[in-house]
């Protein structure tokens, strides 16, 4: 039996060398990167950037390669010289992978991951409901895959190595924080001594305790919980399927709650809910968790603990998402509990949403103030992780009897009464915000039935284009404006500077001889975007709906474009 | 039901800060003011059938 916990002193050094096609898979949890000086150490006055991104957690990398895929000059500062341990975010849902694919790195997440779509219920020994969170065909992404966060950090820090414009410093902590009018200065503390930088813009990535939120004494707030979980990664053949299995009250752990996931090389991953009188530190010892994992899995499975931890959680958020230059993204923004895997999920969606806008700021082509716009529909996002992650804790952990007396009436209900299952909520799983009330969308003029309403993020469906044959919708679109054009025929005059066209031929089309046309090969696209022939879509970068008409008119388009860059905002 | 979560959130609220007595005679009027509203005997005995015999 092998067992490591949060503690790193024990694993092994491995020098910063790494070769992603070595037949030797890479050990990311082993991984070390040294501290190099770098050219601009002890500079005078101090070297100046557009952006310095604080944090190499997921959504540091994220919005550091977003911005450096843009061409811009970028520093990813981190305090610490190694990757994430232990399984820790483990969900990514279907709209991360949209994201990671527009970066270029969806695919090694996904062949590495394990993917899945269903997850069933128990209520003490009894099966009482399944659901589907993809119950369609016509994705390229499923509802989510599974896999432990090193190899995600993993893979981003090697397609964010790729970019000589993004210069990542590990060792290097931020430890004071000027946010000034004319631009941010951040000083760095590096095991040989501190050099200060000047950046345009300062993204805080930093996590839940965010320094850079104390250095400018800002605070997040909300309800902190009082529970505590214990996470087993479980080294294992088990005969599991690759669903998310959620017990309420089993009897291998009785009054409490289990949740079980399968992650990449046959690990699975166990939360054991505890209770709040438990001893985190006696819950960590193999003598407290093995008996625990053998209770569920029964005494002739054969398995090793990977990594152990127990954490405890708040549902809080910064008031506001930007301060002046200093920009915060991820956990440092916002905290939820981890029912529904909107942590990294809602984080990895903020660098979406700040990527393009960053971009246009900095290069001059959209005001300021649009960064605002950027605080105004995070937050929105914000607040609708808390109030589904804080609904799912309150019927995981009743607080009060009556409470408890409700949540097993309903799932006793749940086998038999399907309106019962409804209101089981074990986590409602992560889903992208529609940004229904933000300042940058066109309100609709024309009538229009189904989800992609101005604000939402854009449905998948398969597509052909003129290059690779079948393909995806998504890979068509993002990284900027595109206008998706519904057409029976091909419209060589149909083009827009400002936001390029894409043409969608019906199904039944043959394959596509221009570069900017696509056919709908299974009509999923026009059905999913209840489009006929002339209906329009003006699509942001984020892959987020701008605007719709059931006519394709340039100066409407040019007139949304407009807006949805912040040209209009009055904020 | 078009909101659930909606629905169970008011539900366990509107029990906040009552005692257990408080929270049964509570639950025991809104049980009637839905009956009232339900008005149709034969779904309200298969309703109670149903209540009793789920484990």
């Amino acid at each position: 039996m092998s067992m490591s916990t949060d503690s790193r002193t024990l694993q092994q050094r491995t020098p910063n060398v790494h070769n992603a096609t070595s037949r030797m898979p890479t050990d990311y949890q082993n991984l070390r990167f040294s501290y190099q000086r770098p050219p601009d150490f002890g500079q005078s006055p101090a070297a100046h950037y557009p952006v310095v991104v604080v944090g190499a957690g997921p959504v540091g990398l994220v919005t550091a390669i977003d911005l450096a895929r843009q061409g811009l000059k970028v520093v990813l500062l981190d305090d610490d010289d190694c990757l994430s341990g232990g399984s820790r975010a483990l969900c990514y849902a279907k709209r991360t992978l949209e994201v990671l694919d527009r970066l270029g790195c969806g695919d090694r997440v996904v062949e590495k991951g394990v993917s899945w779509n269903v997850g069933k219920v128990f209520f003490r020994d009894d099966p009482v409901y399944q659901f589907n969170l993809l119950p369609e065909e016509g994705h390229h992404r499923p509802a989510f895959v599974n896999l432990q966060q090193y190899y995600l950090e993993g893979y981003l820090h090697e397609c964010a190595s790729s970019y000589p414009n993004l210069d990542i410093r590990w060792k290097s902590k931020v430890t004071q924080m000027d946010n000034g009018d004319a631009k941010a200065s951040v000083t760095v503390t590096t095991p040989e001594g501190d050099y200060t930088l000047s950046a345009d813009y300062v993204i805080a990535a930093d996590g839940a305790r965010s320094p850079v939120r104390n250095m400018l004494n800002l605070e997040s707030k909300g309800r902190v919980f009082q529970d505590r979980f214990l996470i087993a990664d479980v080294k294992m053949k088990a005969p599991f399927p690759a669903e998310r299995w959620f017990w309420f009250d089993p009897p291998f752990h009785p009054n409490q709650s289990v949740l079980l996931h399968r992650e990449a090389d046959d690990v699975w991953r166990i939360d054991f809910q505890l209770g709040w009188d438990a001893d985190p530190e006696l819950e960590k010892t193999p003598e407290r968790v093995i008996p625990r994992v053998r209770a569920l899995l029964g005494d002739d499975v054969e398995f090793d603990l990977e990594w152990v931890s127990v954490y405890t959680f708040a549902c809080m958020r910064m008031e506001k998402f930007r301060h002046g230059r200093v920009i915060f993204a991820g956990d440092a923004a916002h905290g939820v509990s981890p029912f529904g895997a909107r942590g990294a999920n809602s984080g990895v969606q903020d660098a979406d949403n700040l990527g393009w806008k960053l971009g246009l700021v900095l290069r001059g082509e959209a005001p300021v103030t649009l960064l605002d716009t950027y605080a105004v529909e995070r937050e929105y996002a914000a607040d609708e992780n808390i109030l589904n992650s804080t609904r799912a804790t309150d019927f995981i952990t009743p607080k009060s009897a009556i409470s408890r007396v409700f949540r097993d009436a309903v799932l006793s209900l749940s086998k038999h009464h399907a309106f019962a299952q409804k209101l089981v909520n074990s986590g409602r799983l992560s889903m992208p915000s529609t940004y229904l009330n933000s300042p940058l969308n066109t309100a609709d003029t024309d009538n229009f039935a189904g989800l992609m309403r101005p604000g939402a993020p854009a449905a998948d469906a398969p597509v052909l284009t003129a290059h690779g044959g079948r393909q995806w919708f998504l890979q068509q679109v993002g990284d900027r404006f595109t206008t998706v054009f519904f057409t029976d025929v091909y419209s060589p005059a149909a083009e827009l500077s400002q936001a390029p066209v894409m043409q969608v031929l019906p199904a039944g089309a043959s394959t596509p001889s221009h570069a900017n046309a696509i056919v709908d090969v299974d009509g999923l696209l026009a059905a999913r975007f209840d489009a006929r022939p002339g209906t329009t879509y003006l699509l942001r970068p984020d892959q987020h709906v701008a605007a719709r008409w059931r006519e394709f008119d340039p100066t409407r388009v040019k007139a949304a474009w407009s807006r949805s860059t912040g040209q209009e905002l009055k904020l | 039901m078009a909101n659930p979560d909606d629905f169970y959130e008011a539900l366990i609220d509107m029990h906040r800060d009552l005692d257990e007595a408080q929270s049964q005679a509570v639950n025991a009027r809104l049980i009637l003011l839905l009956a009232n509203h339900i008005g149709d005997m034969q779904v309200l005995r298969e309703a109670m059938i149903h209540a009793r015999t789920e484990p």
